[in-house]
């Protein structure tokens, strides 16, 4: 269930038990009391039992989720966005630019989403297309040109798939974007703020430090995409949200992200202000962290990071 | 009564004489012809009158490619230990037990060092037949192996790609293998060892986003279906039928995303000359 239904419904309950509460008492108003307070037990529960995995899908794509936009005059002073990649066009799915983090000269570069239907179309629902993938890299290439550490936030449901993308060459862009994220001589630090859908986040997702929102989510494909595939059956898609372990307990267990940024009760969107201040601890604390290594070593660690990625085999006996 | 009395002996069938005729001839699909089956295998799988390159598998590619059979493999004992338990209508475990059993492989990759030409190389040559190729834990695992080898020993390599992409059932750790193999091409490229990518029917989705499109050369065999996302989803996603011919290897030629298509036929000389320009 929606938490935010479920929330609107306690509330709802509980004025109907208050007026019931005051009326003049009668059996049926006893009985109806009795059931309004079973439904309020169970809604209780709902709401502040652990999210399942496809709640939290619910959760991080929420409209009102914050979107790096957002964050950005939240988190950073100052901010200046450079457009374009000069060699195409602008895509407006991409964002980027230069700012101050905590008195420090950063770049920040993200997938922006749209809250309303007029924003999402012009942001292409935060899907990319290779103009986007390569004006991320050309900002990465200019933040480590002038020693400044790369901020990226992940936030799309995938790189877009169309015939205009395939055309220009969505795959190449992806390919380029993760070998050459890998020999950036400065700190990246990548936080997963909303949906990590697959390459499309991926290609702007490799740093030293892997940062998630309680809520994030971050998968191969989507549980729909998933759902459709094994059991021919988007409808599958809460099973397939649970097979594929793409919620942030999971993500750390299996050694993908370093940190889990705790959100406020209900989930980011309900306080932006909150849930921003909490980031930019974390991400103080991860800059922090690497910005005083000599850039040899932080590129052998990164290396070392994604080499030992997914160690999970075993010799056969033959 | 008759003129003549007739025999009525029955015909005999000579025995151990009948023709088989099945598997023997095969219909192209490119030109619908009839194509006697010997003739296609002595032409590598492409068919003599269109040209149409059929799939072939993992071992056939080591054939074509390498000087001979004398070429050791790596790693092929590595297998999968399904991280994420992963069941949908089958378990990971059967589908991978399945794969092996029809392969005889462990995975969707053969990594092989031998010569081509003379020249020693490491080969990676994919198996479309295991689980479509996909790309898990144990492919991203021996092709960055394979990568970290050519470069201690600064040896070429080519990768021959035949790929639907990562492998769902391994969920975001077949995600990571795309910037593991990534990164080790990065260390490959820094240090000016050659990497030539061989994209093959079919290279779709986090296979054609990471190794394949990061060859010093990308080259691809004719007609091969390359891409990111699959036709099926970019028809679902913008609602209308794809043009004929998107997504193969000439679009993506005349688009500027490929190097070359060379012919099967064709593509170890063209090897064999490009490490020559690269190394000599």
């Amino acid at each position: 269930m929606d938490r935010d239904k479920a929330r609107e419904e306690f509330e709802h309950i509980e004025r109907e038990m208050e007026t019931l509460g005051k009326s003049t008492a009668s059996p049926e108003a006893e009985k109806r009391l009795q059931e309004l307070s079973d439904q309020l037990q169970h809604l209780r529960e709902e709401l502040t039992g652990p999210l399942t995995p496809w709640q939290r899908v619910q959760v991080a794509r929420h409209p009102q989720r914050p979107h790096l936009l957002d964050f950005i005059p939240l988190l950073f002073e100052n901010f200046s966005e450079i457009h374009g990649d000069r060699s195409f066009s602008d895509d407006p799915a991409m964002v980027g630019g230069f700012a101050w983090f905590r008195g420090k000269p950063v770049m920040v570069i993200g997938q922006q989403k749209g809250h309303d239907t007029q924003q999402k179309l012009k942001r292409n629902f935060g899907m990319p297309k290779p103009e986007g993938y390569r004006k991320a890299l050309r900002l990465m290439n200019l933040a480590a040109k002038f020693h400044r550490p790369i901020f990226t936030f992940v936030d799309t449901p995938g790189a877009y798939p169309g015939i205009d993308s395939e055309e220009r060459g969505q795959a190449e862009a992806i390919a380029r974007n993760l070998r050459d994220m890998v020999r950036l001589p400065v700190p990246i630090i990548v936080t997963i703020t909303g949906e990590g859908g697959s390459g499309g986040a991926l290609a702007i997702a490799v740093g030293d430090r892997i940062l998630i929102l309680e809520n994030s989510v971050y998968s191969v494909i989507s549980p729909e995409g998933c759902a459709s595939i094994t059991w021919r059956d988007a409808t599958k898609a809460t099973t397939a949200a649970d097979a594929l372990k793409m919620t942030a307990d999971d993500l750390r267990a299996l050694g993908i992200v370093d940190q889990i940024v705790p959100e406020p009760a209900g989930g980011a969107h309900v306080d932006h202000k909150k849930i921003a201040e909490s980031i930019g601890e974390h991400l103080q604390r991860a800059l922090a962290e690497v910005s005083g290594l000599p850039a040899q070593e932080l590129l052998d660690q990164r290396y070392r990071k994604f080499r030992n990625m997914g160690q999970f085999f075993r010799t056969a006996a033959s | 009564m008759a003129w003549f009395r007739k025999e009525k002996e029955p015909l005999k069938a000579a025995e151990g004489e009948r023709l088989r005729t099945e598997g023997l001839w095969i219909k192209c699909d490119g030109c619908r012809a009839i194509i006697w089956k010997k003739d296609l295998d002595a032409n590598w799988s492409v068919c003599p009158k269109c040209g149409h390159h059929f799939r072939i598998d993992a071992r056939t590619r080591l054939r074509l490619l390498l000087d001979d059979e004398n070429y050791t493999t790596h790693d092929s004992d590595v297998e999968t230990s399904d991280p994420l338990n992963f069941v949908d209508l089958k378990s990971y475990r059967d589908r991978i037990a399945t794969a092996q059993r029809t392969t005889k492989l462990k995975d969707a990759v053969i990594t092989a060092e031998g010569t081509i030409g003379g020249r020693g190389v490491f080969l990676c040559s994919m198996e479309y037949g295991f689980i479509g190729g996909s790309m898990g834990g144990v492919v991203g695992e021996l092709i960055t192996r394979a990568a970290e080898r050519a470069l201690d020993q600064r040896i070429p390599l080519i990768i021959v790609s035949a790929s639907g992409g990562a492998r769902m059932m391994e969920g975001t750790v077949s995600l990571m293998q795309m910037a593991k193999v990534s990164a080790a091409l990065a260390r490959m490229d820094t240090a000016g060892v050659p990497y030539i990518s061989v994209l093959t029917d079919p290279t779709t989705g986090g296979v054609t986003a990471s190794f394949s499109m990061l060859g010093d050369l990308n080259i691809a065999e004719p007609g091969a279906l390359i891409g990111f996302a699959g036709p099926r989803v970019i028809e679902q996603t913008i609602r209308q039928k794809l043009p004929a011919g998107f997504q193969r290897s000439e679009f993506l030629l005349t688009h500027g995303m490929l190097d070359a298509v060379v012919p099967r036929t064709e593509m170890k000389a063209y090897i064999i000359n490009a490490l020559k320009f690269f190394l000599d």
